[in-house]
């Protein structure tokens, strides 16, 4: 059972390595970082109002924590979204369900292939984001100690453990989003309405998070788990909003899937 | 798996919403037949074969592959079954190598070792590295066949195999069929083709609005066509005294400079004999029987009830 998934998976990732939309995702999660880095470089002025957002010109460290801020509003959804609302749903585009489904592998080692896959390439993406920011941070302003939201400072190698704990944290809620897109892409078919529609489900959590009235349902949201990472920055560290992400975004991540497996399982692979 | 029956399927049925696709369809393929799945498009013929290979649900019935059913026994179902319906599907931004290793990776066993030999089979050696989004229908086609063939099948399922091939491409890939029947290999093949079908089937099955009009041997459906025969004679006259004077024969008429008339094959003979004896030359004396074609379109348009009725 678990080499016939790893076969999958394996193959899975070649398929994602040899598609465009793939690069296109992984390419702007590498850009984004740098021209952030090279715009403020340029400018005065900086981005004072998110957290550590004054003190991106101290060290290097700051420069991938604000840009986790920014790319959780739509950028890291959209780039997700791309590859989870495609991963099976151009499968049906292409028609080649029925060329994988009549081997060896049932469908539920397929479905767990692709679920492998979607989960690597979004960790990918959320690791590649974070340590090519702290590269090109560190080029721009060094690699100095980095001040903690406590207003601590914290010494540049501790610092850096909390960044890939943070990117760890901060893969938690993207996962929600690329299981939604794959729960979509396998119900639609339809590779941009999965796409656009997990974009529209990631901004609804964020928008739902800033509505007034929503206080008591503020910390179970998706959204929410994207601040999650906060928590390591605090000294002594805030555990709390660490463990509910994980309990939340199990929910978010294990109800779509769950959903998007029971379809997959039952549906007639018929022509479009 | 070596005791049980290739195919069988009884009382499937496809329901989509009020639609009927598939309505109670009996198929039953042995081993080692070349069976024909013959039907107009929108018959059902593709969706048998995908409820076949479990790529659809059947609403009622039930199917066994080698004893096993797809529903049941999921892939496992499908060992030593290989097969496309609606044409062969790959990878476009894949390699024709990278397909066939992805599919072997897909398998069980060893049939990534026989890439190479499959390719040099379905003559795509020399395009093997070539992305198959660039493939003609035809490349896909043979593509389609080399994938089949890399899990060793004991049961082939092609759907419409030579549908867009051009001439040259429809002989080959009907020798590649005749010559796997022929290494033992069952073969269920669907087509609307009926020469097609009457060249390699030896059984075949006949759907019609879902529902299998025939089901049986091809010559036992063509011999139930069977119409009289036909003589040619450089002395016609001669030829038609001696023919009303023969027993066991009638109707005889004389149409375009032949001779027609309904015998049993006993009487022809004695009258073969007659004509011998009486020193008249025959050009042709042949059984004239309706094709399979005229069958076909009998059972499938509702015309030549009769005979619909004859063989059902």
């Amino acid at each position: 059972m678990i080499a016939a998934v790893g076969k999958v998976y394996e193959w899975e990732i070649a398929k994602l390595l040899a598609q465009k939309r793939t690069y296109l995702g992984l390419i702007s999660a590498i850009l984004v970082p740098i021209v952030f880095v090279v715009v403020l470089v340029l400018q005065t002025g900086g981005p004072n109002d998110v957290p550590l957002g004054r003190y991106i010109r101290d060290t290097g460290l700051a420069a991938p924590f604000v840009v986790l801020f920014f790319m959780s509003i739509w950028g890291l959804p959209l780039i997700t979204a791309l590859v989870a609302g495609d991963i099976v749903a151009a499968e049906s585009h292409n028609d080649t369900l029925k060329t994988i489904l009549t081997r060896s592998r049932d469908r539920g080692q397929v479905f767990a292939g692709k679920v492998l896959a979607v989960l690597t390439y979004t960790f990918v993406v959320v690791f590649a984001m974070g340590l090519v920011g702290l590269v090109a941070g560190t080029i721009a302003w060094g690699f100095h100690p980095l001040t903690s939201l406590s207003g601590t400072k914290v010494s540049p190698g501790h610092g850096f453990g909390l960044l890939v704990a943070s990117l760890a944290v901060y893969f938690l809620p993207l996962a929600g989003i690329a299981a939604f897109g794959l729960m979509l892409s396998t119900v639609t078919r339809n590779s941009a309405a999965s796409v656009v529609g997990s974009l529209m489900f990631a901004l609804l959590m964020q928008l739902l998070g800033v509505l007034p009235g929503t206080e008591s349902i503020r910390p179970y949201l998706l959204g929410t788990q994207f601040e999650a990472w906060h928590g390591f920055l605090r000294t002594p560290a805030d555990w709390v909003p660490v463990i509910r992400a994980f309990w939340v975004c199990a929910l978010y991540i294990s109800i779509p899937v769950a959903a998007a497996y029971l379809v997959f399982l039952r549906r007639d692979v018929a022509s479009q | 798996m070596n005791d049980a029956l290739p195919v069988s399927a009884r009382g499937l049925v496809k329901l989509y919403g009020e639609l009927v696709a598939v309505d109670h369809v009996d198929l039953t393929v042995e081993k080692g037949d070349v069976f024909g799945y013959l039907g107009p498009n929108g018959a059902g013929k593709t969706t048998s074969l995908r409820m076949l290979l479990g790529l659809i649900r059947p609403t009622e019935g039930s199917i066994e592959l080698f004893g096993r059913d797809p529903q049941v026994a999921g892939a496992k179902a499908l060992t030593g079954v290989a097969g496309f319906v609606e044409g062969p599907t790959f990878y476009p931004y894949l390699t024709a190598r990278r397909n066939l290793r992805l599919l072997a990776a897909y398998d069980d066993g060893d049939s990534r070792s026989r890439i190479e030999e499959l390719l040099e089979l379905v003559e795509l050696d020399d395009r093997g590295d070539d992305k198959v989004g660039g493939y003609s229908h035809g490349m896909r086609q043979r593509l389609g066949i080399a994938a089949a063939l890399l899990r060793e099948p004991k049961l082939l399922l092609l759907d419409e195999p030579t549908t867009g091939l051009d001439p040259a491409g429809m002989r080959d890939m009907r020798d590649l069929v005749r010559r796997l029947a022929g290494e033992g290999i069952t073969v269920l093949l669907s087509s609307h083709l009926l020469t097609e079908v009457e060249e390699l089937c030896n059984r075949v099955a006949i759907i019609r609005k879902g529902r299998i009009v025939y089901e049986g041997q091809l010559h036992d459906l063509l011999a139930t066509a069977a119409t009289g025969f036909r003589l040619r004679s450089p002395e016609p006259d001669r030829a038609k005294a001696l023919l009303l004077a023969q027993p066991g024969i009638g109707e005889v008429t004389s149409v375009d400079g032949s001779l027609r008339f309904q015998a049993d094959e006993e009487a022809v003979a004695a009258f073969s004999i007659a004509l011998g004896q009486a020193r008249i030359g025959v050009t042709a004396l042949v059984p004239e029987t309706a094709s399979l074609e005229e069958l076909f379109l009998g059972m499938t348009e509702g015309e030549q009830k009769g005979v619909e009725e004859a063989v059902a």
